[in-house]
């Protein structure tokens, strides 16, 4: 192309720089022909020779049965397990120590009791704490495991049983037995539903509404709920089932939820965790929740 | 000529330019994911995964549809603190019937990928409806219009058929039986559970939103959440394996 | 034009094409309407069938309009750029970017507190995130693209823009793909990957018009009377190029039915989380880079009124970039189920991608030396040689956050998210910025209303980018290291939650940075509005959207 020749011929000198253009042209924007830094130039050799040390050293190029493995055959899934047996070494003999103890046996050695503390801590808000409350506090529906009332008992074997295994959660070892859905499943009528629902409330303390027939709701009550809850309310360890009586409350004590409890029926659940978490996680849980202040003796 | 003037070729020939640029962009791509096709490793020989039952599988294009994803990984890595706070590793057999994957790339809620049998279905319900209910420092957003949305599962045999068409191993049964399986993986003690646990071994069918009387949206979601992680049996799985 | 006489007018074949194929469309999509699976769908549909119909009309209302004979392609010795949809681009670039701005405001406020979620399917966050990044870099950043690419490719080829109908196509066709994948997002219509979330039928439409952008580009280059082809033009081709190839990779998918807006991607699991972030880091890779490297290569030279600093530095780091981008992407998949081999490829090629980066930084500011100076007086010049700094900034941490280590502890985590937005609000939204300043002023041929407003403008976003990327820096590395810590016995620290809760207050300095990012961009709307407007001359009032013939 001659009109390339030309501009070939026709290389200005850019009069702020010094350099030579390119002698091209567009739209009023012309091109100097620097050469390539140098420190950029090196830089870049730089990081192309570390590459190709990298995967000298690492599993790096895909051939036709796997991919070259480096001097190192360096595997983030095997670093992984490696990792956890040095976590292992630093967690040192106590761990080994939670490990083989009877939850009795920790929660009787202080040292080893606030070593469980420590490991049950995290584990609670992570697993635990998004039903039962960062400080287990508990919320609708899921119990406090602060107070000194329990639903499947308070005392470390059975809290530890509770967490292994849970309660309606499927394993083959959990708590069962759900409260019937009386008026869904038409036991009950709704008057009877009503009425038992202020007798429940009266149990405690509660006020009652007027006019209601507290004493078909007595009756009710004793031929339906003593059977689980016990004829004065006191409530049944063996089926989970509540205390009435008390000013505890897992749904609440207003009319509406106790009839609709009564209604649908219940029965929370609480998952398994055997499996899931590890042993001495476990049994760190128990103590962690046996040491909020309820446990019982 | 010198070496700055050959690439006169490129400037003044704009096909010669898109060819140029084709073969240079078409090297890393096909070495980078042509292998991840032959190479036997590259999902792991392990068992117990099976296709998602029509209910898991409406469930996850609701977990898609609401961008859990743009919040939720499903990726725990081989990270120490990863296989502590989530369990083991994610394998990729783990996620080879998902399309499309779900791994994510930012954790604003914590990682999903064993969440199954974590919880119970009634937390779920609790939590999607309002997650500051239960998590009061939960930044997720509430998603109480799943529980009064109808689960639309009228063409979910299409969405079957599709995924047949693909490699998954729907079977004709499966397929045929598609919509009437939504039905019985959310009813309680239904007739056709062992049936449908034939198809799809260990299932778990039940009212999963609460309400037995109607399939809704969060009856598909906890369904899908409730599966996810707990097909691989880890107690069986040699972690000396599958390196590569 | 007076004296000679009018020729017979005819219909071209493309106006009787298109105008044939859109009155097609218009009925197939009437089918597809009624028998929709999906409420949503068939409001897609309609949309169809509505903006077909409408471009049936525009048609034919523009034949009986148009003068008889072609436009012709130099006037008086002089090339006779079409520059009507350049114009349309560059409107539609300012409306969706504050649209996007928004929505960026919205769900960062979303993250600080929760009820903005509202309750509602539409608002909630999960929705409201993908149309914030397609907002900002497909509905911004694309119409950018499109409207500097179809300016500087006929300024520089010194020709006219190629096709009669086609630039209007490309550029209405692709404003209406952006109407369907947002309002899809909102009305729950997702193919559920990152950055390429529209459904089968909007990819489809999508592939259209890109490849009809891919032949008025190429053929605006073959009318050029310039010999070579200019860099800016290299990088805008490899743009188009590229993307179109990512696009169809990593969109293929079977849909359910005709019927349906729901498709299932052809590939699965480790495949398509390999495919994903091919496509992924590419999209950054072509589209947020070789594209906006294509407009520093036009824009500051112009605006400075130097040559460009080296040739042969642009050679070396045109064909480096584009051949190492393509590598990048395992870097997304550090210490996944993905196989080590090819994390290492990510990350090797990540570094080696470096400086390759930096030869376009380097060929941007140093394009400045002898006119240093104007920096001072030239508030859209100093925003995009910032803008560049910019690029070299989140290039450098790039490669930084691609090595495993640092990646194991930056990844799902905020760090992610101040990268992203360093190179996003810096590197994109500046430059875009920077070339819209010079475009309005030389399209409808009035002088800028005000520099002190651009003033204004560079130092509230600066300061926005600043908060937003400091917060995230800091949340990010704090939330990284509070998911790994360990207390002196070995066991994790702290719980997820309370990890969401320290995060509170660095969300809440991010939103008043995207706060000041979108006042910026305000005045800047403003600014133009009055440029538009105001200045003395006899044109029309009004964003004219006529071809400038
Ligand atoms: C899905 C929600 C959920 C999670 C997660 C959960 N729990 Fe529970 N938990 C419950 C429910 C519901 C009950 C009550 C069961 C019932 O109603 O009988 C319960 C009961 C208990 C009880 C027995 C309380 C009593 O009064 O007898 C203990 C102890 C307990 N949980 C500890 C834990 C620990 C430790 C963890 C974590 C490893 C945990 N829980 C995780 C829901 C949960
Ligand atoms: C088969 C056993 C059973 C029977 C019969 C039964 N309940 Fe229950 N009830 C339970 C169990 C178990 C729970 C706890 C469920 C849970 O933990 O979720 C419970 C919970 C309750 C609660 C909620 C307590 C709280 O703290 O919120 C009330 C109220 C109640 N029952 C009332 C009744 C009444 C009234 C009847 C009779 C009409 C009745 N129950 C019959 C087993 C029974
Ligand atoms: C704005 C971000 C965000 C979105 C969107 C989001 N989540 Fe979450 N999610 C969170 C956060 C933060 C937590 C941790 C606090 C909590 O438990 O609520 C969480 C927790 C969870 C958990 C409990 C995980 C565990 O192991 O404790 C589940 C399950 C969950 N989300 C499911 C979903 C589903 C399903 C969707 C979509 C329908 C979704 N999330 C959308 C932020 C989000
Ligand atoms: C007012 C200005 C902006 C604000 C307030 C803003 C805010 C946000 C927020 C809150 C997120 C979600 C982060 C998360 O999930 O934790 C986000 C994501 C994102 N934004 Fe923006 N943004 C703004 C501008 C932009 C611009 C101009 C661009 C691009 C040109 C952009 C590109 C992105 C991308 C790509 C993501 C996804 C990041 C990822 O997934 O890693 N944003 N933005
Ligand atoms: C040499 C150049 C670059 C490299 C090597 C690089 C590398 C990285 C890395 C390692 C990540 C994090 C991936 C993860 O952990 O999930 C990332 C994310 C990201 N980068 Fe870059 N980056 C570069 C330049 C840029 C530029 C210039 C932009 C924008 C304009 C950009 C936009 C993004 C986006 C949007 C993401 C988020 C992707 C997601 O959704 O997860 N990057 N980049
Ligand atoms: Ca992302
Ligand atoms: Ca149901
Ligand atoms: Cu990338």
């Amino acid at each position: 192309m001659s009109q390339e020749q030309d501009h070939q011929d026709h290389k200005e000198i850019d009069a702020v720089t010094g350099t030579a253009t390119t002698g091209h042209d567009w739209d009023g924007i012309r091109e100097l022909n620097t050469p390539l830094p140098r420190w950029w130039l090196w830089t870049f050799y730089a990081c192309i020779v570390w590459a190709v040390g990298y995967w000298v050293v690492y599993p790096a190029w895909p051939l036709l049965t796997n991919s070259t493995q480096g001097l190192t055959a360096w595997h983030a899934r095997s670093a992984v397990v490696a990792d956890l047996e040095e976590l292992k070494v630093q967690r040192g003999p106590m761990m080994a120590k939670l490990s083989s103890a009877s939850v009795a046996e920790i929660v009787a050695d202080p040292q080893l009791a606030d070593f469980a503390r420590a490991v049950g801590r995290p584990a609670f808000g992570d697993n635990c704490a998004p039903c039962h409350g960062a400080g287990g506090g508990g919320g609708k529906g899921y119990p406090n495991l602060n107070d000194d009332d329990w639903l499947w008992g308070g005392k470390l074997d059975a809290i530890e049983q509770t967490i292994r295994h849970g309660a309606r959660s499927g394993d083959k070892d959990d708590h069962e037995g759900n409260m019937p859905a009386f008026g869904r499943d038409g036991i009950l009528k709704a008057k009877e539903i009503s009425a038992v629902a202020d007798h429940v409330r009266s149990l405690s303390g509660l006020a009652t509404e007027k006019g209601e027939d507290l004493a078909l709701g007595k009756k009710v009550f004793a031929d339906n709920c003593a059977l689980c809850h016990g004829p004065e309310g006191k409530g049944n360890r063996e089926l989970g089932a509540p205390n009435l009586t008390d000013k505890i409350w897992l749904y609440g004590s207003d009319k509406a939820t106790i009839m609709q409890g009564v209604q649908n029926g219940r029965g929370g659940v609480m998952p398994a965790w055997q499996g899931r978490l590890s042993e001495p996680t476990i049994k760190a849980l128990t103590v962690y929740v046996y040491s909020f202040g309820g446990g019982e003796k | 000529m010198s070496f700055w003037q050959r690439h006169a070729i490129f400037e003044k020939n704009s096909i010669v330019l898109i060819i140029g640029i084709l073969v240079v962009i078409a090297i890393g791509g096909l070495v980078e994911i042509v292998p991840l096709f032959y190479l036997k490793n590259t999902i792991e020989k392990v068992d117990g995964v099976r296709p998602y039952s029509p209910l898991e599988l409406a469930g996850r294009n609701i977990y898609v549809r609401e961008g859990c994803y743009l919040c939720h990984s499903q990726m725990i890595r081989p990270l120490r603190d990863e296989v502590e706070r989530y369990g083991h590793y994610s394998l990729a057999v783990e996620s080879m019937y998902d399309r499309p994957f779900q791994w994510g790339s930012k954790r604003t809620g914590p990682d999903l990928a064993r969440v199954g049998g974590k919880y119970s279905d009634s937390w779920h319900r609790d939590h999607l409806r309002d997650p500051r209910s239960v998590v009061p420092g939960s930044v997720m957003p509430n998603y109480s219009f799943l529980e009064n949305t109808d689960l639309d599962y009228q063409h979910i045999a299409a969405d079957l058929k599709v995924q047949a068409l693909l490699g998954v191993p729907y079977s004709p049964a499966m397929i045929e039986n598609a919509t009437k399986d939504v039905v019985t993986q959310a009813t309680v003690d239904s007739a056709d559970a062992a049936d449908l646990a034939k198809r799809y071994p260990k299932v778990l069918a039940r009212d999963f939103d609460g309400n037995p009387d109607r399939i809704s949206e969060a009856d598909a979601l906890i369904a899908y959440l409730q599966l996810l992680g707990t097909q691989v049996d880890f107690k069986l799985y040699d972690d000396k394996a599958n390196i590569r | 034009m007076a004296n000679a006489p009018a020729p017979q007018k005819t219909m071209t074949l493309g106006e009787g094409g298109l105008a044939l194929t859109m009155g097609g469309l218009a009925l197939l999509t009437i089918v597809i309407a009624a028998k929709a699976y999906t409420s949503e769908y068939a409001f897609h549909a309609y949309l169809f069938s509505a903006a077909s119909i409408a471009a049936v009309f525009a048609i034919i209302n523009r034949y009986y309009s148009r003068p008889a004979e072609k436009p012709p392609l130099f006037i008086d010795g002089k090339p006779n750029y079409n520059m009507g949809p350049v114009k349309f681009s560059t409107v539609a670039a300012m409306i969706w970017g504050i649209a996007g701005f928004t929505v960026g405001l919205i769900i960062a406020l979303q993250l600080a507190f929760p009820a903005l979620n509202l309750d509602l399917p539409w608002t909630s966050f999960g929705r409201m995130r993908p149309l914030h990044t397609s907002a900002v870099i497909f509905a911004f950043g694309g119409n950018v693209l499109i409207a500097t690419s179809f300016y500087v490719v006929q300024r520089t080829s010194r020709a006219r823009l190629a096709g009669d109908l086609a630039p209007w196509f490309v550029v209405l066709g692709y404003n209406f793909f952006i109407l369907i994948a947002g309002t899809g997002y909102l009305l729950g219509i997702t193919q559920g990957k990152e950055y390429a979330e529209p459904e089968w039928y909007s990819d489809l439409w999508l592939t259209i018009v890109w490849v009809t952008y891919l032949l008025v580009f190429l053929a605006t280059l073959w009318r050029r009377t310039e010999p070579h082809i200019y860099v800016a033009n290299w990088f805008y081709l490899a743009f188009i190029v590229t993307i179109a190839v990512l696009h169809l990779g990593n969109n293929a998918a079977v849909p359910v039915s005709i019927f349906s807006p729901k498709s299932y991607i052809v590939w699965s699991g480790v495949q398509d989380a390999m495919v994903q972030w091919w496509y992924g880091h590419n999209a950054v890779g072509f589209f947020l880079t070789a594209g906006f490297l294509a407009i520093m290569y036009y824009f500051i030279p112009k605006r400075a009124d130097r040559p460009v600093y080296s040739y042969r530095l642009s050679i070396i780091h045109f064909w480096s970039l584009i051949f190492l981008y393509i590598w990048a992407g395992p870097h997304h998949l550090h210490y996944t189920a993905l196989p080590d081999w090819a994390q290492t490829l990510g990350m090797t090629f990540s570094i080696m991608l470096w400086m390759p980066s930096w030869g376009g930084m380097i060929n941007g500011i140093m394009t400045l030396s002898g006119a240093w100076d104007k920096l001072r007086t030239d508030p859209v010049l100093r925003m995009m040689v910032v803008s560049v700094a910019f690029y070299g900034m989140s290039t450098f941490e790039g490669p930084m956050m691609s090595v495993k280590i640092v990646n194991s502890l930056s990844h799902y985590t905020d760090w992610t998210i101040g990268h992203v937005h360093s190179g996003a609000l810096g590197w994109v939204g500046y430059i875009s910025f920077g070339a819209i300043y010079c475009l309005v002023p030389w399209l409808w041929n009035k002088p800028l209303y005000s520099l002190k407003l651009v003033n204004w403008h560079f130092w509230l976003s600066t300061i926005g980018i600043v908060f937003y990327i400091t917060a995230m820096w800091v949340s990010g590395i704090l939330q990284g290291l509070m998911w790994r810590a360990y207390t002196d016995l070995g066991f994790l620290e702290y719980s997820f939650v309370e990890t969401v809760e320290a995060m509170h207050p660095f969300y809440i300095i991010r939103a008043l940075g995207g706060l000041l990012f979108l006042s910026g961009a305000l005045l800047m709307a403003w600014n133009l509005w009055k440029t538009v407007n105001t200045a003395e001359s006899a044109a029309p009032a009004g964003l004219a959207l006529a071809p400038a013939e």
